[in-house]
């Protein structure tokens, strides 16, 4: 177990490398020998073909490694992460609870990875029975009347969406060429709005941090196409007037677009279709808990109402009268999205976790996660400001701004702790907050860790008024300490080179080096 | 805050300095101070031709991206090519070596819309 | 009772109400509108764990897996050997349970290795710098197609129309965005105008051919378009990469090096391209840099190009990388390493010919496509492609895709390192069978 205990002495869980690691100096390139080999093949049991020779390439730079050399390399990198398995994530709005492992081992069965997606659907009857049982599961928990599962990610999801309800008011000769979105979004929802065509402007948050009404009315307009909307909002709150603002909507002829980023909150307890939304994007690496992998793969399917469904992006999954299922595309689709059907070895893992809960168990993932962002608001509120003093869902958004006072920035309180062996909040997000720091503990983590967490915010409101410098060089106890981004970014290299001199800053301070096992 | 007397200046934090027919144009001490570490510039090509107070350029932090506005219309003359390969002048020599174009203005007397040291002075002031 | 995945107890819950301030959670969900709280929702029941996997694994049997039967099925996912080691290490916690590197301190496992990604995929493709991948192949294309307008300033996509049957559809899902037009050419008929940002090809092409490529490269450079390349990674191995023949652009799908086919997905997508183009490439990009102390690491670099910052002005809404699946194909490629790579190219190469050969030698089947292979080729057979398909599957074979729409009585065959010379045979012998 962690140990939280304020203090510079004891040792980061994360300290098992030596600080004086040149493991970033030691890329597969670096290690490489030639005439090693990680993995041999079989014999060519078949003549030689002729080779066209104006058509082969030369040579082929890739390292040379023995297969325990591959192992240790990458299991060595490996112990250099922070991820759920290791300790407590609350990276707000990202949702990183527990991924339960038996979902792993149920999408590697070889009856679902060995199955190729350009078999004829007679063949994969057992996938495509995943795929349909999954639409009709995401169907009854956002009310909507058809689902489809091909985007990948979430911003895949929110592209598929808005060309959705383009092509919905193309058909209908309708022009509309502007998407509100609210100021607290996500930067996913004005990208894909522009990326979809539109121009894009903000609705105001108002200082109880709903919608600003009086703003929406005056931007609604015969111009409008839909309002993008997260529900909750990024600041981990339900709109209360969500119904009169559907209806505001509806009542201008725009659409409702749902980012169901933050449908942990909800889950069980409230639909997007009864709360007036035609069209939600759900992020199963989310609320369905699939491993996130590092940044990805993800699965962004989307609801939609039924005046929507003829143009959600193909395939869907469809059953006939005689109960086998099919791939289709909708009648007037806006088209693929994607190679293939979605990321179908995650879309697996979600109807797993959907299954191991039931209703019940997914009205207690909302009820806990709620309870504990509650938990820590309440813990932490007067410490660290709270800039919307009200209770919230899934997540609470503080303000560093108390601690600023002290020269200690959000981003050093991010950093400080690491020290205390815990993965920092989401920080200067939502925009609208200053120093902001969104906390989302999920339903996954135990009364016993949320203490510990908010011990260690607090230690650190303390330091931050006694020993800023701590705070403000922070981390001390990590693999590597703060980078030097702007010459990262100045002078980017963005690949391995072969010479003896690319590495692009030379070492300052000597320090015993570690011996390469290799050479 | 560096604000030199002998410049003109913007309320969208430019300074431009007349150099016999030619304007130089630049960000102020203040502007690259709440930017952050400047990590890239994008101008315009000589021959392009700007409006006083239009967008001609970006200029990138790590994690933030600012429009450029021109303090004065013009044809570009020359822009700071050692930008390209050094942008932190326009952190360390805002006035001098971190410029960011030289152009002929289009019309003299648009410089009399802009601010004096003094007046800039008092609104940086004032946040 | 708890949850397994809920470790919060009754009396955990009690705690946290009487620090609230609250009898019940209830109170926290007042927001919601009355009449939409807590609807009825019909969800199948819950299951236990061992019920869950014999749930599940009873569906996975329902369906037919490409080992037994034998499968010559490529055409776009491609089954290649996977050394047991690639899914030991992106199977750790660690690589598997983080999210994006937002925090790099404590993030240099996946930094580093999509550093690793990214230098991998330019020598490959001999482009200057890649990204950390996209969704998958044909996103990645469409977001080259989009890139490219966005590079020249036009608004005209063309594409050759030997590409894979879904790039034409993805491209112009993404088009429809932006009104971007959308031209499908016939290899020997490319036209571009000044309007075109660029031409789209794949190479081999979907039918398993070597395109003219200098040619095409030619009409693009000739119109002042980019000339976008996706091809497989591991015909890279083999084959000239596209740089060599003036790509400006490559793109391709990384599922062929040690993803699993897992019926189409998840997989993630290349990209690369000419460095002066790397600030308009949408996705993440990982940077070497160095901390306070000197050390050498990796930080996600050159972010003002997305949504987080840039908004509505980013080049893309792209918010992360499939980044597991990044990591499944580093470590396939530094497992087989350089000769490795080649060689599961050339097994595919001379197994594929010697397959063609075969075919091509039983009455009635002909290649109806002249020219160079790589490990796909098109047969035309005696009878209707379905039906031959149909009775091949009879005999226990999942013989390839059906492409008679384009050739008659098509069918795309692949032939991979995972098919013997035996599994060939007994492909030609059932063709025989059936055809006679």
């Amino acid at each position: 177990m962690v140990n939280h205990e304020p203090g510079h002495d004891r040792v980061h869980p994360m300290a098992r490398q030596p600080f004086e690691t040149d493991m970033g100096d030691r890329l597969t390139f670096d290690l490489s020998r030639p005439g090693r080999i990680g993995c041999i093949l079989p014999k060519l049991d078949v003549p030689e073909a002729e080779l066209p020779q104006d058509l082969l390439r030369a040579d082929l730079t890739l390292p040379e490694m023995s297969q325990i050399d591959v192992v240790r390399y990458f299991t060595a990198l490996s112990t250099l992460n922070y991820s759920i398995d290791t300790g407590f994530y609350p990276l707000g709005s990202c949702t990183m609870k527990y991924n339960p492992k038996v979902n792993d081992d149920i999408a590697a069965l070889p009856g679902f990875s060995r199955v190729h997606p350009m078999q004829d659907d007679a063949t994969t009857q057992g996938a495509l029975e995943v795929l349909y049982r999954l639409q009709e599961c995401l169907a009854a928990l956002t009310g909507m009347d058809a689902v489809c599962l091909a985007p990948a990610a979430g911003a895949h999801g929110e592209l598929s969406g808005i060309l959705s309800v383009k092509a919905y008011l193309q058909d209908r000769g309708e022009k509309r060429h502007k998407i509100l979105v609210p100021d607290s979004a996500h930067g996913t929802n004005p990208a894909t709005a522009a990326m979809c065509g539109f121009s894009v402007a903000s609705i105001r948050t108002a200082p109880d941090g709903n919608l600003d009404i009086d703003d929406l009315a005056a931007q609604l307009d015969d111009d409008v196409a839909a309002l993008m909307i997260t529900m909750p909002n990024t600041l981990g709150l339900f709109e209360p007037e969500i119904c009169r603002v559907a209806e505001m909507v509806h009542a201008a002829g725009a659409l409702m677009y749902g980012d169901g980023a933050n449908m942990n909150a909800i889950i069980g307890r409230a639909r997007f279709a009864d709360l007036g939304f035609d069209v939600v994007h759900m992020n199963l690496h989310k609320t369905m808990s699939t491993p996130h992998g590092g940044g990805g793969p993800g699965a962004g399917p989307i609801g939609v109402r039924s005046h929507l469904a003829p143009y959600l992006p193909t395939p869907v999954v469809e059953r006939d009268e005689a109960g086998a299922f099919r791939l289709a595309a909708p009648a007037k689709s806006i088209g693929k999205v994607g190679l293939f059907h979605g990321n179908f070895g995650v879309l697996v893992r979600a109807y797993a976790y959907i299954r191991a809960h039931g209703l019940e168990g997914l009205r207690s993932v909302s009820e806990n996660s709620v309870l504990n962002a509650n938990y820590i608001r309440e813990r932490l509120k007067g410490v660290y400001k709270l800039p919307y003093d009200r209770s919230c869902l899934h997540e609470v958004v503080f303000s560093g701004s108390n601690q600023k006072a002290h020269g200690v920035r959000t981003l050093d309180i991010a950093k400080r702790l690491i020290d205390y062996g815990f993965h920092p909040p989401t920080v200067y997000f939502p925009l609208i907050v200053d120093e902001a720091l969104m906390i989302e503990p999920t339903e996954s983590e135990g009364l016993e860790n949320l203490d510990a967490f908010c011990d260690a915010m607090l230690a650190i409101a303390r330091e931050a008024e006694e020993d800023p410098e701590v705070v403000k060089t922070a981390p001390h106890y990590s693999p590597v300490r703060r980078l030097d981004e702007a010459t990262a970014a100045r002078k980017p290299i963005l690949r391995w080179q072969p010479s003896a001199e690319h590495a692009p800053h030379a070492k300052e301070s000597g320090g015993p080096s570690i011996p390469r096992g290799v050479s | 805050m560096e604000i030199p007397s002998d410049l003109k200046y913007t309320k969208e934090h430019e300074w431009l300095r007349m150099e016999g027919e030619q304007a130089v144009i630049g960000i102020t001490d203040f502007a690259q101070d709440s930017l952050g570490d400047v990590v890239y510039v994008q101008l315009p090509e000589p021959g392009a031709n700007i409006e006083q107070f239009a967008k001609f350029g970006e200029i990138e932090s790590v994690k933030a991206v600012s429009d450029l506005f021109s303090p004065i219309g013009g044809d570009v003359v020359e822009r700071n090519a050692a930008l390209d390969r050094q942008p932190e002048l326009v952190n360390s020599e805002p006035y001098s070596g971190g410029w960011l174009l030289r152009l002929t203005p289009a019309d003299a007397a648009q410089i009399d819309q802009l601010m004096s040291a003094a007046d800039y002075e008092a609104l940086t002031a004032s946040g | 009772m708890s949850h397994p995945y809920i470790p919060n107890t009754d009396e955990d819950r009690r705690q946290i109400l009487d620090r609230l301030g609250l009898d019940s959670s209830d109170a926290l969900f007042a927001d919601i509108p009355e009449d939409c709280r807590d609807p009825r929702i019909d969800l199948p029941p819950q299951l236990s764990e061992q019920e869950l996997v014999a749930e599940l694994a009873g569906l996975a049997w329902k369906n037919i897996q490409p080992q037994r039967p034998l499968s010559f099925l490529g055409a776009g996912a491609y089954r290649h050997y996977t050394p047991s080691v690639v899914s030991h290490i992106i199977n750790r916690g660690e690589f598997k349970t983080a999210y994006t590197p937002y925090q790099p301190e404590i993030s240099q496992g996946t930094l580093q290795t999509a550093f690793e990604f990214q230098s991998m995929i330019c020598e490959l493709t001999g482009m200057d710098v890649a990204n950390t991948s996209m969704y998958d192949g044909a996103s990645s294309l469409a977001e080259a197609c989009l890139m490219a307008a966005s590079v020249t300033g036009r608004r005209r996509i063309a594409l050759l129309s030997t590409a894979h049957v879904s790039f034409e559809s993805v491209i112009k899902t993404y088009a429809a965005g932006k009104g971007y037009e959308v031209d499908v050419l016939e290899p020997d008929q490319v036209e571009l105008g000044p309007d075109h940002a660029c031409l789209a090809i794949q190479n081999p092409n979907f039918f398993g051919y070597f395109e003219d490529v200098e040619a095409l490269s030619q009409s693009a450079k000739a119109a002042g378009a980019l000339f976008i390349v996706s091809a497989d990674p591991i015909s890279l191995a083999m084959f000239r990469p596209p740089s060599d023949y003036g790509a400006d652009i490559v793109v391709g799908e990384a599922q062929s090096l040690g993803i699993p086919p897992s019926f189409g997905g998840p997989y993630a997508g290349i990209f690369a391209c000419r460095q002066d183009l790397v600030r308009k490439m949408p996705g993440r990009i990982v940077g070497r840099t160095a901390d306070v102390d000197g050390r050498t690491a990796y930080v996600l670099t050159l972010q003002t190009r997305e949504q987080h910052i840039r908004r509505e002005h980013a080049t893309s809404n792209i918010c992360t990388s499939q980044q597991l699946l990044a990591l499944a194909a580093t470590v396939y490629m530094t497992t087989l390493g350089k000769h490795g790579l080649r060689r599961v190219a050339e097994l595919c190469y001379h197994k594929a010919h010697y397959a063609a050969g075969r075919i091509a030698e039983i009455p009635g089947f002909s290649l109806p496509i002249s020219g160079t292979f790589f490990h796909e080729f098109v047969v035309s057979g005696p009878l209707p492609t379905p039906e031959l398909k149909a009775s091949l599957l009879e005999k226990g074979i999942i013989a390839g895709y059906d492409v008679s729409d384009r050739f008659a009585n098509g069918l795309l065959v692949c032939v991979t390192e995972m098919n013997s010379r035996a599994e060939v045979d007994r492909l030609v012998e059932s063709m025989q069978e059936v055809v006679r």
